[in-house]
């Protein structure tokens, strides 16, 4: 349903930020996929960059992105109108800055229904009360600000509202990072119910990987504007195979099982500004090996899940090789801290 | 509701310090030009209304300065300010009520053109942004809005009043003419209406176009304009319904406030195109050294500048919800 | 300290209106400071024929009173210039001092200055300039820089306070109050260097609006009839009625060099605008012109 092929975008100024670097992937009818890195790896933009949301000076540069069989990276403003909200709408990190502020709720709603079509005013109150019923909101709240909501029942609405014409993909900028951690399990549950009960799909960004796994059916791990793994939710937490979703999972201690030191990745992600000769993740991998420095891995699958990693990538090496390797061969001391939770 | 008693509880603040400065005014400038007013006056005012103009200059020794505050008051509540020396024996109220009609029409219509039209600009300019219009405009503004009003007036004077001859450049109608409301009447007061409201016009727009502008492209920063782009609206909607609301609405009462500024330029309008309204009429005043018809005109301008305001903060009310809620 | 000033002298190379206004500025500062050099005549002499056109003799001409007009031009940039600073400097540092406490003390007392401040903004400057110069009759320098200073605060003061008050959750004033710190020195010490791009930009904004209230108070006499400034330039060209008589430059050449003037403080106050609000800096495009949401020139203009 939807492709995405190669898509490259860059933030235009003296040193062009190229924040998403030739990202190809695909999501089938009613599948969840979750996209989790860290700040800064290029997620959301990705996400406007696909819904052709994006601002200058970000640009997309490269690449297309197939929806329902139309490429929307050269279609115009008119043909993309009839597209949004229809077939693919977006839901937002807060609702209290993605709500226009100064239109009540059921007026935003009724923006977008005229927006589509010729409804009645009957028509209109009908299918808003119905979708605010869908998250359990009275929908008395049509006349409510969004001032005069709490938190969770903004970004409900929010959902609501993204189902109003029952599209078949809805994209997900982090709608849970604003609320608290019971919220965001109620909310995530809805999500999931809404799913299973309309079928749409689901492109969901988040920096929490925890969360989106246990709903996700397949994961998407980025880095540094490019995909570092991806595959079914399953293996990619269960076994992650490149070292940024280890190090990612590693951050994240089970609740049950023995007490581990705490351990986080260490280093910062790198400049997009600059190209790069090697992988992108070398500088702070803990199983990184001398060609890493100079040669770019592309992504080669293993196992069902695709990975950017020189561990699968060389056909001569043996990975597992790598293992015992990387205690002697890295000489940073920061990570040897990370090699004996390393396997 | 809260939001509209308190804006009204500030009008009512401010009231009192306006008409509380008014009395202090003469009393502290040095000189006590109160003493030397008098003195004409004694003689050829009735005792009432010599004890009026006494309370209000601070001439009336006999009473001490509370008692003479609370009769001042009492005397501009009811409508006694004064009697104009200049135009004696009109009192001052009278005076004043001539040249109301000529402001308004001038500096009201004008100043709501201003605002229309720069507002309109600052938006546009805002959504092409790095276009033509938004090259253009700001600096351009920038520079018109430094140059001070008198001058464009002057200028306009020279080009289009005694050069081209296009249009009269002094008074307010054919002096000639008799008032009416007639067509042919009506039709000398627009003619020479035309250079002053277009000098004040072009002064003026320039500080709503940049702020409008400044508050656009903040505004088009924000998330719920990509969320109704993200809506498939159409981007006219876009940009009055979720840009331009959110730009103008925070700053309607800002704008009214930088009203105090535009009555300035309208004065100094008015002066330089004989032009009869109330600004006018202050400077005539100063001049003939006609106190009571120059502070009961600052009094005026001030109230009326209170009310603008007033009427700014109940739009507001009115038309930004967030202001309804209990804050 | 230091790298304020050089973070300031970036910003205005980096702007060309910026550059354009320092650069008229500075040519009005050297005309003030060395008058001499550029004028010949003496100013305030009666000594020439008078009303004379534009010549070799007199670039632009002399006065109803027989004075040569760009003499009067360059002599009366001092005046402007003092009047511009001095009120300047002082309603930017009142502004700052009682904007930042509000700002800073919160509570009662924010509320006390902010109605204040709100007061005296509210109230029409320029008619209350008018009868204040009106009793004292002959405003000389001094009596005009203080009038202006007590009364042009307010709507700096309005600005400065908003902008503290978004300072003041940061951390390093936390960091501040927790070493205990006295608030007289987290105010000088602490926020005022942080904000001193808004602080140029204030002191601009009342620069320029003192050089157009001054000069205006002047035009319609209620200045020193007989200094020598622009304002007054005016007064006496509207006196002898330049315009209708036909010596345009004696109105033209004070009213353009007061315009200059007051761009020179506008277009330095863009760059430091920019600096504060870095939206307003201007987007740096590539050849392809995008509509601010992102449509693209398909062919034609598209932008449904």
């Amino acid at each position: 349903m939807l492709e995405v092929s190669g898509l490259t975008v860059e933030y235009a100024a003296n040193r062009p930020v190229r924040a998403v670097d030739n990202v190809s992937f695909s999501v089938a009818s009613g599948e969840f996929l979750g996209i989790v890195g860290e700040s800064g790896c290029g997620k959301s933009t990705l996400l406007f960059g696909i819904a052709q949301l994006l601002s200058p000076p970000a640009e997309i540069t490269a690449g297309s992105v197939t929806f329902d069989g139309t490429n929307l990276v050269t279609m115009t403003q008119r043909q993309l109108s009839a597209i949004r909200w229809r077939d693919l709408s977006v839901v937002m990190q807060s609702a209290m800055n993605a709500l226009n502020p100064v239109k009540s709720i059921g007026a935003q709603f009724a923006d977008v229904l005229r927006a589509h079509g010729r409804p009645s005013r009957k028509e209109i109150a009908d299918r808003s009360a119905e979708v605010l019923r869908l998250v359990s909101i009275d929908p008395v709240h049509l006349h409510s600000y969004p001032h005069q909501l709490s938190g969770g029942m903004r970004q409900r609405a929010m959902i609501a509202m993204a189902l109003l014409f029952t599209p078949d993909l809805v994209i997900m900028d982090e709608p849970t990072s604003a609320l608290d951690v019971v919220a965001q399990r109620s909310l995530m549950t809805q999500i999931k119910d809404l799913q299973a009960k309309l079928g749409f799909a689901i492109i969901f960004v988040t920096h929490d990987m925890s969360l989106v796994s246990h709903f996700s059916d397949r994961l998407m791990v980025m880095y540094a504007g490019q995909i570092a793994e991806i595959g079914d939710t399953r293996q990619v937490f269960g076994t992650p195979l490149h070292p940024y979703s280890r190090g990612l999972l590693d951050a994240f201690p089970g609740i049950r099982g023995p007490r581990v030191a705490l351990t986080g990745i260490p280093g910062a992600p790198p400049d997009l500004s600059v190209t790069h000769a090697g992988c992108r993740f070398e500088p702070r991998c803990a199983r990184r090996m001398p060609e890493c420095q100079t040669t770019a891995p592309d992504l080669v699958n293993r196992d069902g899940s695709d990975v950017r990693c020189l561990l699968y990538t060389a056909p001569a090496t043996d990975p597992d090789a790598g293992t015992d390797a990387s205690a002697t061969t890295s000489t940073d001391a920061t990570t040897s801290t990370n090699a004996g939770t390393a396997q | 509701m809260r939001y509209v008693l308190r804006r009204a509880g500030f009008f009512l603040v401010t009231l009192w310090a306006a008409v509380t400065l008014n009395f202090f005014l003469p009393r502290m400038m040095p000189g006590n030009p109160a003493v030397a007013m008098m003195a004409k006056f004694r003689g050829r005012v009735s005792g009432q209304e010599l004890a009026a103009l006494e309370t209000l200059f601070g001439a009336n020794n006999r009473q001490s300065l509370p008692v003479q505050y609370v009769h001042y008051l009492g005397d501009i509540a009811s409508g006694n300010w004064g009697t104009s020396l200049f135009y004696f024996p009109s009192p001052v109220s009278q005076v004043i009520r001539g040249a109301i009609f000529w402001t308004l029409g001038l500096v009201g219509v004008t100043t709501i053109l201003a605002f229309a039209l720069g507002t309109g600009v600052g938006i546009v300019a805002a959504w092409r942004r790095g276009g033509l219009l938004d090259s253009i405009a700001p600096p351009l503004l920038v520079i018109t809005s430094a140059i001070p009003y008198f001058w464009v007036g002057m200028m306009f004077i020279l080009i289009f009043g005694l050069k081209l001859q296009w249009l009269p450049w002094s008074g307010g109608a054919d002096l000639t003419a008799t008032p009416a409301w007639t067509l042919s009447y009506l039709g000398t007061v627009l003619q020479h209406a035309l250079l002053p409201a277009l000098a004040l016009l072009i002064t003026t727009i320039g500080t709503w176009t940049l702020t409008m502008r400044n508050n656009m492209v903040t505004t088009l920063a924000e998330d719920y304009v990509r969320m109704a782009r993200a809506k498939g609206l159409r981007p006219s909607r876009i940009m009055f319904d979720y840009a331009a609301r959110n730009a103008v609405l925070p700053n309607l009462t800002g704008f009214a406030m930088s009203l105090g500024f535009i009555v300035g330029g309208a004065i100094l309008i008015e002066y330089v195109f004989n032009y009869p309204g109330v600004g006018y009429m202050l400077l005539q005043a100063v001049e003939n050294e006609d106190y009571p018809l120059m502070q009961g005109l600052f009094l005026l301008i001030t109230v009326a500048v209170l009310v603008a305001i007033l009427l700014a903060d109940i739009a507001t009310a009115i038309f930004d919800p967030r202001t309804r809620s209990a804050q | 300290m230091k790298d304020s000033f050089l973070r300031f002298g970036r910003a205005i190379a980096r702007s060309r209106k910026a550059t354009v206004g320092a650069l008229l500025l500075a040519m009005f500062v050297v005309l003030a400071l060395f008058p001499g050099l550029f004028a010949r005549d003496s100013p305030t002499a009666e000594a020439y024929t008078r009303n004379l056109g534009p010549s070799s003799a007199h670039l632009f001409g002399t006065t109803g009173l027989g004075q040569d007009v760009f003499a009067q031009a360059v002599y009366g940039t001092g005046q402007v210039l003092e009047i511009a600073f001095g009120a300047g400097l002082a309603s930017t540092l009142i502004a700052a001092l009682i904007g930042v406490a509000a700002a800073y003390l919160g509570g009662f007392w924010d509320g006390v200055l902010n109605l204040f401040t709100d007061v005296v903004l509210v109230i029409p400057l320029f008619p209350l300039l008018i009868v204040i110069a009106a009793y004292v009759h002959s405003s000389g320098t001094g009596v005009l820089i203080a009038v202006l200073t007590f009364t042009g605060w307010s709507y700096t003061a309005r600005q400065l306070r908003s902008q503290a008050l978004s300072l003041r959750s940061r951390d390093f004033l936390a960091a501040a109050r927790v070493r205990g710190e006295r608030a007289a020195y987290i105010i000088t010490v602490e926020i005022l260097p942080t904000m001193s791009s808004l602080l140029v930009a204030a002191f601009l904004t009342n620069a320029l609006y003192d050089v157009l209230f001054a000069s205006s108070l002047q035009f319609i006499g209620l200045g020193d009839p007989d200094a020598t400034s622009w304002g007054t330039m005016l007064y006496w060209a509207q006196s002898n009625e330049a315009l209708q008589t036909g010596y345009y430059l004696q109105a033209i050449v004070p009213g353009a060099c007061i315009a200059l003037l007051g761009a020179a403080f506008a277009l330095l106050n863009y760059a430091f605008d920019e600096i504060g609000n870095p939206a307003l800096r201007p987007v740096r495009r590539r050849r392809t012109l995008s509509w601010p949401l992102g449509g693209r020139r398909v062919g034609r203009l598209e932008h449904a």
